[in-house]
């Protein structure tokens, strides 16, 4: 699976998927799902390691929003391309949550939906082979004027109209 | 009207390149059929019975006598010579080839033209009155609004893979033209505080397999915060909104579930968590500037009543027919509202030929400060036009033949495409439409029975909107042979309802006297003044389904 990170393949992706029922590695950026995170998230909370979670598209992120800080990574699925739920999940932990780390949109996205994930606060997506550099390079030149603002700090169309 | 500026431009034409690639990937066979589906869908574009269908977005119904010479130009150049208007005030086309949808999309742009989000699980063209700014009356002109949300739900990258489709009517009139509790929100503009205006925003109406009357979740909502109250409700609807199931995934769905009171709650508190990282009020002098481009047009001052109108009136009587019942009260003296009717008897109702459009397009520019607007109804409204000049329009309009004298009469019918074009139905509508509209030709006939709405669906899907006829008919297949189920009472006004239905489907040789004999125990039953809406709600159906189904 291609891993493209702010649009730039990711030969060596450092994190390591643990499933729910395997021993976290002691010495690794180990990624758990969101249901790891808060059953033993007491636990968790004191290792020393970096850690990332996982949302399925049925999570619901508010119940990590006051554990941003804690994560390296945030994994997001997006069971297929019509599951839009990760958009809103990108909105609201990246740009209400301010989370800093690596936000990635995983599954069956279109390369046609790289532009609106990058507006909602991803910067790395994990699709299928058509996710290229190339892909993500146009996707993201396509439009030049956007009429929402995200969070994302770029001007809209309303903000250059009114001297912004 | 609103006129694009550079920044509008742009992001049609961007979008025109970017679709242009997509089919070309289609047409080299980089893409299948199946890969290539979401993307035209994102554009309109359609695959039907037997063709590709193009649906061109009119936003709120407004356009220009260019923009309409347009769509001419398209139906004449693309498809075969006549276009279909729809209940969501845009256009469609049903035999567009492919390979020509990039030069029809190009051809559109160059007059403000498009078709994006006119498909797909996104948020649709938003519709609005088409009286909006002529009628007396209104609180505040819908138009302006409406373009406010256009621009904000256009490519909007949270909101554009909803779990369905979603559809926004705005009105700013107690009367209601645009059926906005019928809609997935509704919203109606009231009086705020200092005379600004300020929102009742209604959610979860819809029509469909499930029927549902919008509910007010927001009340008083002031100008500033439009747009961050509407971020709010697609926020719940897009976190929680069901995708488990095509049938249940609107938000009327997710309204009904968690009770109007909790879905109301649940957009308060996400509205009150102030956006996300965002700036959601509009800038200083952006209203002012949206509302300059609907500023009222250079009327004249005029006298209410013109002598030359009067007496035509009085001279010939089909003028006078067709007066009485397509033009409405205009707000400026000595101007009226004229209504188009596209339901000519025995006709299709919303189709236009490019000639008609060349027509409208016509008048528009001559005698009604270049504007036309579209009905949700099928109609094309002309809304401006002087009363001096109202017979020379008529006579044009009836040179065309567009000058049938039959709005808000029993032919003036919504009519789904129905098995003749849609890949959904199950049934014809068209042909039933023709049948009854026929039937009821007598002009006296039609004025004596009063207003009267008739709406036909050729599927359960209810893009004929049956479910707020006053009489609804809706097409069923059983076992290979289509049935008409008739519904009575339905509303989709200011007291919007959703209709009953009135006992076993009738068979398409039936239909035409079922809804005779409904027709003729409304006359029977009916008091001085009654419409029939007024006469059902007060008799009830019993009377209707004896005079049914007694013989047998």
């Amino acid at each position: 699976m291609p891993l493209l990170k702010d649009g730039v393949a990711v030969s060596d992706d450092k994190w390591v998927r643990v499933e729910d029922d395997a021993d976290l590695p002691e010495d690794c950026h180990a990624l758990i799902s969101m249901t790891r995170w808060l059953k033993d998230r007491d636990a968790l909370l004191t290792r020393n390691k970096p850690i990332g979670v996982a949302l399925e598209s049925s999570d619901n992120p508010d119940e990590i929003m006051d554990d941003l800080d804690r994560f390296g990574l945030i994994a997001v699925d997006f069971p297929q391309f019509k599951d839009g739920r990760g958009f809103s999940y990108g909105r609201l932990i990246r740009h209400r949550g301010k989370f800093e780390g690596e936000l990635r949109a995983t599954g069956g996205v279109l390369v046609d939906q790289l532009h609106y994930l990058v507006r909602c606060g991803y910067d790395a997506v994990d699709g299928d082979d058509r996710i290229t550099e190339e892909a993500w390079a146009d996707a993201n030149s396509r439009f030049s004027v956007v009429y929402q603002p995200t969070g994302d700090g770029q001007k809209t169309a309303l903000q250059k109209r009114h001297g912004g | 009207m609103y006129r694009y500026d550079e920044f509008d431009h742009t992001i049609v034409k961007e979008r025109v390149t970017e679709f242009t690639g997509q089919v070309k990937r289609r047409l080299a066979g980089e893409l299948t059929e199946d890969e290539f589906k979401p993307l035209r869908l994102m554009n309109g574009l359609y695959l039907q019975l037997h063709a590709y269908m193009l649906r061109v977005a009119i936003p709120y119904g407004t356009l220009s006598g260019t923009q309409m010479r347009m769509l001419a130009h398209v139906a004449r150049k693309y498809d075969k010579g006549y276009g279909h208007f729809t209940t969501r005030q845009n256009i469609q086309y049903n035999w567009p080839k492919l390979k020509d949808v990039p030069d029809i999309l190009d051809d559109l742009a160059t007059v403000e033209m498009h078709a994006i989000q006119t498909s797909g699980n996104c948020i649709r063209n938003v519709t609005s009155d088409q009286y909006a700014g002529v009628a007396a009356g209104e609180i505040d002109d819908p138009r302006v609004w409406a373009e406010i949300l256009r621009q904000w739900s256009t490519f909007h990258p949270e909101y554009t893979f909803l779990p369905r489709k979603f559809k926004i009517a705005v009105t700013g009139h107690s009367n209601d033209r645009a059926a906005i509790k019928m809609h997935d929100v509704g919203i109606i503009i009231v009086e705020g505080e200092n005379g600004e205006p300020a929102f009742d925003i209604y959610a979860g109406g819809g029509q469909g397999r499930t029927p549902m009357v919008a509910h007010l979740v927001g009340e008083k909502i002031p100008a500033r915060d439009l747009l961050h109250f509407m971020d709010a409700i697609m926020r719940v609807y897009n976190m929680h909104g069901r995708r488990d199931n095509l049938y249940k995934a609107r938000i009327k769905i997710l309204v009904h579930a968690l009770g109007a009171e909790e879905f109301a709650r649940q957009v308060k508190e996400e509205f009150a968590k102030g956006g996300a990282g965002e700036d959601l009020k509009l800038p200083d002098g952006e209203i002012e500037r949206i509302r300059a481009y609907f500023a009222p047009p250079a009327y004249e001052t005029l006298p209410d009543s013109d002598a030359g109108y009067e007496k035509a009136l009085a001279e010939d009587k089909a003028f006078a027919q067709w007066a009485r019942t397509n033009l409405a009260d205009h707000k400026v003296p000595g101007y009226a509202i004229v209504n188009v009717s596209l339901k000519p008897i025995g006709g299709i109702a919303g189709d236009a030929s490019d000639a008609q459009m060349d027509a409208v397009a016509d008048l528009a520019e001559t005698f009604s400060f270049d504007e036309v607007r579209v009905t949700h109804e099928q109609n094309l409204t002309l809304p401006d036009v002087k009363k001096s000049d109202l017979y020379e329009v008529w006579k044009r309009l009836d040179a065309a033949l567009l000058a049938t004298p039959n709005i808000g009469l029993i032919s003036d019918m919504i009519v789904c495409p129905g098995l003749d074009y849609c890949d959904l139905a199950n049934a014809r509508s068209i042909s039933i439409g023709q049948m009854i509209s026929e039937r009821f030709a007598d002009l006296d006939k039609e004025h004596d029975i009063g207003e009267l709405k008739v709406k036909i669906s050729g599927c359960i899907n209810a893009c004929g909107h049956h479910h707020v006829g006053h009489i609804g008919i809706l097409g069923v297949d059983k076992k290979g042979v289509e049935f008409y189920q008739v519904t009575l009472g339905g509303s989709a006004d200011e007291n919007a309802a959703v209709g009953d239905i009135v006992g076993p489907a009738f068979t398409e040789d039936e239909i035409v006297g079922a809804i005779e004999t409904i027709v003729e125990t409304f006359v029977a039953n009916r008091k001085d003044g009654e419409i029939f809406l007024d006469t059902y709600r007060r008799i009830g159906i019993d009377p209707f389904k004896e005079t049914l189904y007694a013989a047998a």
